[in-house]
């Protein structure tokens, strides 16, 4: 029997990027919070700049939820799905601890897809089967709530479009900011400064990415040190922008905010009028209900959704808050693949360095060019950084080989001069929810609990993959004029497995029928429960999703507090 | 008669000439194989005889050569005789059944257990090996690849070699805009991530 616990007004599913700053917002406005998580708190000493620690999985310390309940994919419902790994971890903090803190705006264009493309260029060029709707608010609305976060996690770079005023030496395709950056951008390198001369060499517009680390002391952590071991790590001077050292202590230390770690939640739980009445969970083995005025449920997309269908009810019998059988529907993972590496003939020294140290160009992203001529719509944010792992440098020479032996003197020559010449691009690319892309419980793989895991089904579409194709030819053209030689390219196209850019699935919008969580967060069946994180996305854009879902958390919450009385009574 | 301590010492000594006249005078690695096996610290997981056969197999994969100390003068040998006790304990009977198969192979196609063949028979029999037995060849060639290029913490890239041999500066907390520049190299911090006390020690 479960131990029911003192009643809370907020208790939220998930201390991550998204749970871990909306406890922010709440607590300073008088309101209980308990936040809940299944990982434990980490500490900067086992944060060690140490490759094979890291990909041995012996950090994050185990045994994480995640590994046990990674989604399986498959492209069509036809086809078998396949088990992948789980991308995320678990942890105070969650993977806001170990991402590579891009910390990007959407493009005002992203959340009026639809209608600009019909108004710009026709409907004829919505995309065959797309379920693409507008978001219930413009780039305008959500401007403050990107400017709260920023300011509160602590966010570097350098505005491009400062109330309408464009700066080159930002990005001038950026939605107009109403101030600076709390902080100036990470620095560049030799190597970033040579791309960017590179891109204005081609009369495109290079600027520094934004990020979620601090560039110069912040708020009592200290600037980045730039050692390596940031992509998959955590920081260990605490310069990572993460929530476990961020929002999450603030709200500690309100003394309204109350965390439990290692907390597995298996269940939001119901009242008789359809309300949610809390979450039960098992900590050390013992089960405890936690019940609350309101349930704010902040997983990874994945885990939100599976949350829902788990929770089944005689009020929600196909699960929480599916009664219009929404849950799921609208899915996409990121088109961030289909890369473009090249061989340069020197060295790049390229060893330190972070993912979020780096040079972006926006000039073919969203519809930041005319569309008329091409036939997709949306586009993609071209970006290259540094940080440079040993083992991952050695095994990273491979591809250049050319069928050659992969061992041996001859090998060993070839990794002598080619470890430090290589470079890999990140090519974001708009992505579209399509009717027959969806997540569902999988019939037959269960985690450790006898639970079903998620099933993404789910592939690129034409749209996805021409746009894939028209971002590889401008990433050469790029390679290129920086000096080049050799290019390889990604393949295109393929089944949406499992990825840290996963969208959808409580989709947010007006309409009920095709939207789970109403234009606030909060579910249009069951008013006491708000979703947070990127499966409230109905739209990618062409950049990291973790600002935007962090902007929507702020505003969920801040909309929970200043309407207590009505939402809650 | 000299103690067991001064004769691992002389044979440090030894090796140490060894490895400094490797490049103008290569020794055999059949040679430097067996004097190593003679001065071995106590293996942990691995036999004397599977010992002998991982030091063979590694010094092949990244053989020292022109370009410097290769995976034997890194200790990816004991690199791989640590980790089998721990971090990579699941792969212990792969050892095993693959090293026992290499030996067989080398005794039916060159006549000899394959520590014992020239370093030409060697590569032959390891490019075959490559072939009919992918798996295990590809998971020592993975660990002889972590062995060496691996924080020294490990038990191997010895002396740094495997770092400075791809041009890797070494482990840093702290890294200066200087050496981040195109037209400069860094200098190696000849450190592990664990000479700074900052950190908890990782697991081996």
């Amino acid at each position: 029997m479960a131990t029911t616990l003192k009643k809370t007004n907020v208790v939220i599913v998930g201390l991550g990027a998204a749970g871990g700053v909306a406890c922010l917002p709440l607590a300073q406005a008088g309101i209980e919070v308990i936040g809940l998580d299944a990982g434990p708190r980490l500490s900067t000493r086992d944060m060690a700049p140490d490759e094979l620690r890291l990909a041995r999985n012996v950090w994050p310390p185990g045994p994480q939820k995640t590994d046990g309940e990674a989604p399986t994919f498959r492209p069509n419902a036809s086809a078998t799905a396949v088990q992948g790994a789980h991308p995320m971890m678990n942890a105070v903090g969650g993977t806001s601890i170990h991402y590579w803190a891009q910390s990007w705006r959407l493009n005002p264009w992203d959340f009026k897809v639809r209608s600009e493309t019909v108004r710009r260029y026709g409907a004829s060029r919505l995309p065959k089967g797309s379920t693409i709707e507008d978001w219930p608010f413009d780039y305008n609305e959500l401007e403050q709530y990107y400017d709260k976060v920023e300011y509160a996690i602590g966010v570097s770079g350098q505005a491009g479009n400062l109330n309408g005023r464009k700066d080159e030496r930002g990005n001038i395709f950026e939605g107009p900011r109403k101030r600076e950056f709390p902080m100036p951008p990470l620095r560049w390198t030799g190597f970033t400064e040579r791309m960017g001369a590179a891109a204005k060499s081609l009369g495109w517009h290079p600027a520094p990415g934004p990020a979620g680390i601090a560039s110069r002391s912040y708020d009592g952590r200290a600037g980045c040190a730039y050692h390596g071991y940031c992509s998959g790590a955590g920081c260990h001077i605490n310069a990572k922008s993460s929530t476990a050292v961020t929002t999450i202590p603030k709200a500690e230390k309100t003394g309204r905010f109350t965390v439990v770690a290692e907390a597995r939640v298996t269940k939001i739980e119901v009242d008789k009028q359809g309300r949610a009445s809390g979450v039960t969970y098992i900590k050390a083995s013992e089960e405890f209900f936690q019940p609350a005025d309101v349930v704010l449920v902040a997983g990874y997309v994945y885990e939100n959704v599976r949350m829902l269908l788990l929770s089944q009810s005689p009020a929600y019998p196909k699960g929480l808050s599916n009664n219009h059988g929404q849950v799921g529907k609208h899915y996409f993972s990121h088109n961030q693949g289909a890369s473009v590496s090249a061989l340069f003939p020197f060295a790049l020294n390229n060893w330190y360095g972070l993912p979020a140290q780096g040079v972006a160009v926006d000039n073919w992203a969203d519809d930041n060019f005319d569309h008329s001529g091409v036939d997709f719509i949306g586009g993609g944010n071209m970006y290259v950084y540094t940080e440079r792992r040993p083992i991952a440098s050695v095994n990273g020479v491979a591809a250049w080989l050319q069928g050659k032996p992969n061992w041996g003197s001859s090998w060993k020559a070839f990794l002598k001069e080619n470890a430090d010449r290589t470079n890999g691009a990140y090519l974001q690319k708009t992505t579209l929810p399509y009717e027959d892309n969806y997540l569902d419980l999988d019939p037959n793989v269960k985690d450790p609990f006898g639970m079903p895991v998620i099933r993404i089904t789910g592939e690129f579409k034409d749209n996805e993959r021409k746009i894939a194709a028209f971002m590889q030819e401008k990433m050469e053209q790029w390679y290129r004029a920086a000096g080049a030689v050799a290019f390889q390219r990604q393949p295109i196209g393929g089944p949406m497995g499992p990825t840290t850019h996963a969208y959808g699935g409580t989709r947010m919008g007006l309409n009920p029928e095709t939207n789970v969580v109403n234009g606030f967060g909060f579910s249009h069946e069951v008013p006491n429960l708000g979703i947070l994180g990127a499966s409230v996305m109905g739209t990618s854009g062409a950049r990291n999703p973790t600002l935007t879902l962090q902007a929507i958390a702020w505003r969920t919450a801040e909309h929970l507090a200043k309407n207590w009385k009505s939402m809650v009574g | 008669m000299i103690t067991r301590r001064e004769m691992l010492g002389r044979l440090g000594a030894l090796l140490g000439m060894m490895a400094a006249s490797t490049a103008a005078t290569p020794l055999s690695t059949a040679a430097r194989v067996r004097a190593q096996t003679a001065a071995s610290e106590t293996l942990i997981a691995l036999t004397p005889a599977e010992a002998e056969i991982v030091r063979a197999v590694v010094a092949r994969l990244i053989p020292a050569d022109e370009n410097g100390p290769g995976a034997l003068e890194a200790r990816a040998d004991r690199y791989i005789d640590r980790a089998l006790a721990g971090a990579l304990k699941s792969s212990r009977t792969a050892y095993t059944t693959g090293l026992a198969d290499l030996n067989a192979r080398a005794q039916a196609a060159k006549g000899a257990a394959f520590a014992r063949l020239s370093t030409a028979d060697q590569d032959a029999v390891l490019t075959t090996f490559q072939t009919t037995s992918a798996q295990f060849f590809n998971l020592i060639r993975t660990h002889t690849i972590q062995g060496t290029f691996s924080d020294p913490f490990y038990g191997g890239n010895a002396n740094f070699v495997g770092w400075n041999l791809i041009g890797y500066p070494g482990a840093r907390t702290t890294v200066s805009a200087d050496l981040q520049r195109l037209d400069k190299k860094p200098e190696p911090s000849q450190k592990s991530a664990y000479d700074y006390a900052m950190f908890s020690k990782g697991e081996v």
